[in-house]
């Protein structure tokens, strides 16, 4: 059976999306004539700052293009819905974004991405641009600790970004970007859930089964199978799953601070997310883990995959700083 | 057999887009079952964009290797993704194979192939065994390397090839993957045919009628 959604062509499907974010934030965005995949801040970008690129596939929006803004990223490379951008656009962020300082490139630990952004960093490299790279690795379901660097990037990646984006934005040299981005990365953890499977614009069919009683814990944000298929339960038991397998990782002591992402895979409703964000409370709450901030909503979509994911970052001063720091992006403001 | 030329070449690659095409769903409903159900898709638009390219192509004045470096280029701008890097390098490493030949005989088309799988290879870095494309096309070139050390012509080398990268595909089956999204599922990607692979059978299908059977 067919799925339904609101395109036209779905070989437009990128192009008309993009058409209508310009529309939509004339004042924080741009898109290059000749590359519409290449989308910069109007505001951000400047002379001796470390230009932050972040990039991907589409179909997760807000993340990418949503999260650039000044305090944030400065520009956003756009892929076709889940494969990773080619190099030409990452290149042309690059460039756009260079002011003098360097570049640094940030975006999830997926095979695909690593190889058209590397080639891009060997493309900004011959226009003399220094190019850094932070993958991000937040799913603890995709892989033990002790191989942390094989992790996928997922909805984590808002915390990450942000810090980052932070870091560039208070002009420190590139060396200090890159060093709070890892730590950043190292101190997010994140693991969710799918409850129904998404589907591709071309093809209009759901792109994995699942029974009408089960849910898929540890999913890819990609549509693609998580790491253990079991029956659903309810939000608390789910809540207490997720937690139970970062709050084993995370070395909080009492009294430590996180900041808390509840976030929708793109149809399960706020009313859900917050019903699961007050188990996170509880849970926390019990062990004298306190929270300096929460965002619920959609941060890192999958399409219209029927799921969540909660994301928690150990803070420090300097994260808290970071993560404080203003940004006015086209999708997410800190005032 | 005649040798190959610039025209025979855009037919394979026209040939290819309409393999590609018929086989789309398929492909992205094993991507579905351990990936991320894209990669018909992907595929598809790649191979469109390579055939638009080539549509624009002088064929008088173009020589094979131009043929193969501008497929690189379109594959690459539209699509990304993970075969868009592999195929890219695997097509610009063709050209080099073949730079300022005219015609292309049974050798140079199987160093052609050679060269794509190095490509690959040294793009990707996968090896036989990883659950990838590569255990399609190694086999591929294996085999055509080893019919022309035997004196088979080209048709039968590339038949070689074909019946290699079949066998090499289904092969993927029982294997675990250590690259790509299906790396992260374990065992459960066990019993599951990888998707590069079956499109590299694809595409070897569609080089071996359009090259292979030509009158």
């Amino acid at each position: 059976m067919k799925t339904k959604k609101l395109i036209n062509d779905p070989k437009y499907v990128i192009e008309e999306m993009l058409e209508g974010i310009m529309a939509a934030h004339p004042d924080h965005l741009r898109q290059l004539p000749r590359n519409p995949r290449v989308v910069v801040a109007r505001h951000g970008p400047r002379r001796d700052k470390v230009g932050l690129v972040i990039g991907g596939g589409s179909g997760h929006e807000p993340t990418f293009v949503g999260f650039v803004g000044k305090g944030l990223a400065d520009a956003a490379a756009i892929g076709n819905v889940f494969a990773s951008p080619p190099p030409d656009p990452i290149h042309e962020c690059a460039k756009a974004v260079d002011g003098g300082a360097g570049v640094l490139f940030m975006y999830g630990n997926y095979a695909g991405d690593i190889m058209n952004f590397d080639m891009a960093a060997e493309l900004a490299a011959m226009d003399n641009i220094e190019v850094r790279t932070v993958l991000t690795t937040d799913d603890v379901a995709s892989a033990p600790r002790d191989r942390r660097g094989d992790r996928r990037g997922v909805a984590g990646n808002f915390f990450i970004f942000k810090a980052a984006g932070g870091a560039c934005d208070k002009m420190w040299a590139i060396d200090e970007c890159e060093r709070a981005a890892r730590k950043a990365n190292d101190q997010t953890y994140t693991m969710g859930v799918a409850l129904t499977p998404c589907s591709l614009p071309q093809t209009l069919k759901p792109n994995f089964d699942i029974g009408p009683d089960e849910m898929e814990i540890g999913l890819g944000i990609h549509g693609e199978p998580g790491v253990a298929r079991e029956p659903l339960k309810s939000a608390d038991a789910v809540t207490d799953e997720i937690l139970d397998r970062i709050l084993a990782e995370m070395p909080a002591s009492r009294g430590d601070k996180v900041a808390i992402l509840v976030n929708s895979l793109g149809s399960t409703s706020l009313m859900e997310l917050y019903v699961m964000n007050r188990r996170v409370r509880q849970r926390l709450d019990a062990n004298g883990i306190g929270v300096h901030k929460t965002w619920v909503g959609h941060y890192c979509t999958s399409l219209e995959m029927a799921g969540a994911s909660i994301s928690l970052m150990l803070l420090d001063e300097e994260l808290i700083s970071l993560l404080d720091h203003p940004c006015d992006c086209a999708m997410f403001r800190v005032p | 057999m005649s040798d190959i030329t610039t025209k025979d070449l855009i037919t394979m690659f026209v040939g290819i887009a309409a393999a590609i095409e018929a086989e789309k769903g398929r492909l992205s409903e094993l991507d579905g079952v351990i990936g991320d159900a894209d990669h018909g898709v992907t595929m598809s638009i790649g191979f469109s964009a390579v055939n638009e390219a080539l549509s624009r192509l002088d064929q008088g004045s173009a020589d094979p290797a131009t043929v193969l470096s501008t497929s690189a280029k379109a594959f690459l701008n539209a699509v990304g993704a993970t075969s868009g890097p592999l195929y890219a390098t695997a097509f610009i490493r063709a050209a080099a194979a073949i730079k300022g030949r005219p015609v292309l005989d049974r050798d140079a088309v199987v160093d052609m192939v050679s060269a794509m799988v190095k490509g690959i290879r040294d793009r990707g870095k996968a090896d036989r065994g990883d659950k990838t494309m590569i255990d399609a096309w190694l086999p591929a070139a294996e085999a055509a390397e080893a019919a022309r050390i035997a004196g088979r012509d080209l048709s039968e080398c590339l038949d070689a090839a074909l019946f290699a990268a079949q066998a090499g595909a289904e092969a993927t089956k029982s294997m675990v993957a250590s690259k790509g999204r299906a790396s992260r599922l374990g065992e459960r990607a066990i019993g599951h045919i990888d998707p590069g692979a079956a499109s590299a059978v694809v595409i070897l299908g569609a080089i071996e009628r359009t090259l292979g059977h030509r009158s």
